[in-house]
């Protein structure tokens, strides 16, 4: 066990730990026909937790590994100004209905969500780490520490939420019959951030790049807008 | 590619710089996001050195959120008590952003491929 005992603490080992985990459980998602019920963000961090309580290895031994990934998500955020770029004229002729959508979507999110777990007891912590649940994670985190939740909580129903929202887009969009690929990509960014995003580059370039448009703008508005509708819902 | 990614990191700076400059509750990346849409709008062309990184993160984004998830195991014990109020909570409030979202969006996709076929 010498070997386990001086890898298990280099950051290598949990680099290579994420990457194969991830890679393998793509894999898996697609030969099960890419079903969002097993996506592989998810499928990975359920093995990754497992093994790190089965190895008996704090978060922060495996952060030190994992953090080099992590650092990435700065840059890709930047990254997606280049398909939006690509689809800046349909942007531009949409930008009144999009703003509306993306507004209206952010306080639903926020509010519908702390509504119902206040209805179900939660406690504030917990309230106050959902409140910013549908926007990318790096906003969520900061948002909630405003708020006075837990950063890594939020971060985690972050993540929740894009895949129930990967799983609920798809027939929802047949029962109301969305079939415009840039209406499919936004509303996933607004839902489900990120993750919404990188599903929507399965519908095309052009749902990411909305997708992608929808993230950075309810990011965006909802760092402003939910300092105000909290205090406004009486908890905080 | 290297100068592509010098650039993303750039514009990440910039971003996080004017964050801590303006006291901004907006994360750093994305007004870097912002910024470098305006550039290149300005510019009217997305450089091939600036394309080639750029896709090639945004083909693995979800690999990104690995990590961060990893998270959740510090926080069992709340989970614990609240899990039931947590999932009802996640999948009613989607379920109704997805259908708000898309529902005030919808009509003017279709308007807009109408204008686009005269």
């Amino acid at each position: 066990m010498e070997f386990w005992t001086f890898f298990s603490a280099k950051p290598l080992l949990w680099l290579v730990v994420t990457i194969v985990t991830f890679i393998a459980t793509s894999w898996f998602n697609r030969r099960l026909g890419g079903t969002p019920l097993l996506h592989p963000v998810l499928v990975s961090l359920s093995l990754i937790i497992v093994f790190l309580l089965l190895t008996g290895t704090p978060y922060e031994t495996y952060f030190e590994g994992a953090q080099f990934i992590h650092f990435l998500l700065g840059p890709a955020t930047v990254a997606l100004a280049v398909p939006l770029f690509d689809h800046f004229e349909r942007v531009k002729k949409m930008l009144l209905p999009l703003l509306l959508a993306c507004m209206a979507g952010a306080v639903t999110a926020a509010a519908s969500a702390v509504l119902v777990a206040q209805a179900l007891d939660a406690s504030l912590g917990t309230l106050l780490s959902i409140a910013p649940k549908s926007v990318t994670s790096a906003i969520a985190i900061g948002v909630a520490e405003k708020l006075g939740g837990y950063p890594s909580l939020a971060s985690g129903l972050v993540l929740i939420t894009g895949a129930i929202g990967c799983i609920l887009a798809p027939p929802i969009y047949r029962i109301l019959n969305v079939t415009d690929e840039a209406v499919k990509g936004f509303t996933l960014g607004v839902s489900a951030h990120g993750m919404g995003t990188a599903y929507a580059f399965e519908y095309g370039l052009m749902a990411g790049a909305f997708g992608g448009l929808a993230m950075g703008m309810t990011g965006a508005f909802t760092a402003f807008m939910l300092p105000l509708l909290i205090p406004l819902m009486g908890i905080g | 590619m290297l100068v592509g990614f010098l650039i993303l990191l750039l514009f990440q700076l910039v971003g996080e710089l004017i964050v801590v400059l303006l006291g901004m509750p907006v994360p750093g990346p994305v007004v870097g996001m912002v910024l470098l849409l305006l550039c290149l709008i300005i510019k009217g062309e997305v450089p091939e050195s600036l394309r080639i990184p750029s896709e090639a993160l945004l083909k693995h984004l979800a690999l990104l959120f690995v990590p961060a998830g990893v998270g959740l195991m510090t926080h069992f014990s709340l989970l614990k008590a609240d899990w039931l109020a947590i999932l009802l909570a996640l999948i009613i409030s989607t379920g109704l952003t997805i259908v708000v979202t898309a529902l005030i969006l919808n009509p003017s996709a279709k308007k807009l491929h109408q204008l686009e076929r005269e």
